[in-house]
């Protein structure tokens, strides 16, 4: 490493230790953030010599990533950015704080996977789904998939591993190559990890046409676009992987999506030659993922915090969450996006018949979805007031990025 | 109404769906229901034909193509002109609004729009994202609008139609008009779901739609205390 990249490397650390002991945060941000001014290539060369994988999408990256981490660890040490820092910070401070070591696996936010591709050479690329998410600031989601499309053109050596269900995945993992040049398209492993949304993805972004579904499959009504066939799925409580084994998959984690993103960790690892036999136990050791599906017991209740932070991931937290009384918490901050009016492309009516609380910044929009949607709900002021309000026994919570954070602090801050 | 049922149709929710334009379907719905009024939602897609015997009609927000392609495709079918011409009401929201009038911009091109409206946007210099409100025009008889609005677009207002509020805080047309109508036809920035913080607005479209010169009062708390708290979080943004 060059002696600037060291000393670079050296004063990132330290900053993520002094953040920490400060108190100020995890420190997962503002160390490579340092690192990056002194040295703007500090990333490149932390990547260097690392066998590195890439995790992108709307939703579940931070969960796959551990999932993945699990996976590969089978094979040495492996760094990764756990705290779900998503961007080139975050990176490099991971990079930084984990030393020397043979392999990464980095979450990335989806924005900035163009950038982090070419810093880092990854071996592998997993592109798990695209969804409209925050849009009074994120790129909508036609444009996202040119972006992530754009980007495989210039690294066709990269292996994808990419889900087969979502439509704009599938084209923006397929760009065309450009034989005159001898240049392929990049190599993709396809998975199907299911898709309960499919708002985003009923024009074809290839052609403008309708896309058609029938059960599993879809396809384009005016262009070859259709859905490939996948090589790993999930089947019952368990993943098939290539060559037509089925493994069965144990997590602490609930829900149908998470057995997805099992299935996509065994893929990307078997990228690197880990075989799911090997790697498949070890998934079962992930509890809670930055807070995520954590359990927590406070006065007789048994609170489990599921994060939703945009229509398609509410969709999933009403499929995990048990039938019990249910805090829904709603904030509109700067992390979160400004605007709630994704609230009415959720259907809260999996809810009706359950105990329904809210509360959060934004609580009233809340309550006004709810009223249309007829879910009946109490307003409450506080969380400890949601509590009190329940009797003993499990409490879901359901909240979205910031609000997710407020209950993670009330609850010292439970990892 | 023209038959025993409100039929509202949403029309390309395939397209001209960008953030929670669902909820205007449902408000309206819901707000008719409650007064015993038997509703029919009917959602028509892009490669389907449009009912021209609808009561109400809603254009969401799209992105650039999706909103160039809903314009090529209404103006194809011709459905949209022949129901307003019988007198249906039209409501269109963000990239909706903007394709009724004559013209607008997506993906730096000029498109021919339905010329139901009598205004024409082009790119503003920079994207309008926040909140959105305004006083809107006394002959309508309604409270403050309330909305967020996100959209790069500014509208030109031509004399056949009138601005629907004056704003008072964020963009709108151009930072000092929001939205136009003319006769039962209404369009906003006020985005996505612009009826739930608008009830009395959603109770407008349905007077023009049914006739009656009042409706029964429902209960609004929530969506009282969502608009009071909307207004004071403008308010302190201001201060």
């Amino acid at each position: 490493m060059p002696l600037r990249a060291k000393v670079a490397s050296s004063v990132s650390r330290t900053a993520a230790a002094l953040s920490r002991a400060a108190g100020r945060g995890d420190g997962s941000v503002i160390g490579g953030w340092i690192g990056l001014k002194i040295d703007p290539d500090l990333l490149a060369h932390l990547s260097a010599g690392r066998a590195i994988a890439l995790v992108s999408g709307t939703n579940g990256k931070t969960t796959t990533t551990r999932l993945t981490s699990a996976a590969v660890g089978v094979l040495g040490r492996v760094a990764t950015n756990s705290f779900g820092a998503n961007m080139p910070s975050g990176h490099t401070s991971a990079l930084a704080k984990a030393g020397s070591t043979p392999y990464a696996v980095l979450e990335v936010d989806e924005h900035y996977l163009a950038q982090v591709l070419e810093a880092t050479e990854p071996h592998v690329v997993a592109l798990l789904n695209l969804s409209r998410d925050q849009l009074d600031r994120a790129k909508e989601v036609a444009m996202m998939a040119q972006l992530w499309r754009a980007a495989l053109v210039r690294h066709t050596d990269v292996r994808v591993v990419a889900n087969a269900d979502d439509p704009m995945v599938v084209w923006a993992a397929t760009p065309p190559g450009d034989p005159a040049r001898g240049i392929n398209p990049p190599h993709v492993t396809w998975f199907s990890a299911g898709q309960r949304w499919h708002d985003d993805s009923w024009v074809c972004p290839e052609c403008g046409s309708t896309i058609q579904r029938s059960g599993e499959q879809w396809w384009c009504t005016g262009c070859p676009l259709r859905r490939p066939e996948p090589q790993w799925v999930v089947e019952d409580e368990g993943v098939l992987d290539p060559t037509g084994a089925w493994h069965k998959v144990s997590l602490q984690l609930p829900g149908k999506v998470n057995l997805g993103n099992a299935a996509t960790a065994l893929a990307v690892a078997a990228e690197f030659g880990v075989r799911p036999v090997d790697a498949v136990s070890r998934l079962g050791i992930v509890t809670s993922v930055a807070g995520r599906y954590a359990q927590v017991d406070k006065e007789g209740r048994n609170i489990r915090l599921l994060l939703a932070k945009n229509p398609a991931s509410w969709l999933e937290a009403f499929d995990m969450a048990d039938d019990a009384p249910t805090l829904l918490s709603i904030n509109a901050r700067d992390p979160d996006g400004l605007d709630t009016s994704w609230l009415f492309d959720v259907d809260f009516a999996p809810l009706r018949g359950r105990q329904v609380l809210i509360t959060g910044d934004r609580a009233y929009d809340l309550a006004v979805r709810l009223d249309v949607n007829d879910v009946p709900f109490q307003h409450v002021r506080t969380f400890d007031d949601a509590i009190r309000s329940v009797p003993p026994g499990r409490l879901e919570v359901i909240a979205n990025y910031t609000a997710f954070q407020d209950i993670r602090a009330e609850l010292d801050r439970v990892i | 109404m023209s038959s025993e049922s409100l039929r509202i149709v949403w029309i390309y929710p395939d397209l001209l769906s960008t953030y929670g334009d669902r909820g205007n379907a449902l408000i309206l719905a819901r707000r008719a229901r409650q007064r015993g009024m038997p509703v029919e939602v009917v959602e028509v897609r892009s490669d389907q034909q449009l009912p021209a015997t609808a009561d109400i009609y809603l254009v969401g927000g799209g992105e650039d193509g999706p909103q160039a392609l809903g314009a090529q495709r209404l103006l194809a079918d011709g459905g949209l002109h022949r129901a307003v011409a019988q007198g249906s009401v039209v409501f269109g929201v963000c990239a909706g609004y903007q394709l009724l009038g004559t013209s607008f911009f997506a993906k730096g091109v000029q498109c021919r729009g339905l010329e139901l409206l009598d205004l024409k946007s082009d790119r503003g210099e920079s994207r309008a994202v926040g909140e959105l409100a305004g006083e809107i025009d006394p002959r309508l008889g309604l409270p403050p609008l309330t909305g967020f609005e996100n959209h790069g677009g500014r509208t030109q207002l031509g004399p056949e139609v009138s601005p629907l509020a004056r704003v008072t805080a964020g963009v709108g047309n151009d930072g000092a008009t929001e939205g136009a109508w003319r006769g039962k036809l209404l369009g906003t920035y006020s985005h996505g779901p612009a009826l739930a913080r608008n009830p009395a607005l959603a109770d407008l479209l349905l007077r023009w739609a049914t006739g009656a010169h009042q409706l029964p009062p429902l209960d609004d708390t929530w969506s009282d205390r969502l608009r009071n708290e909307r207004r004071s979080a403008v308010a302190a943004a201001r201060a």
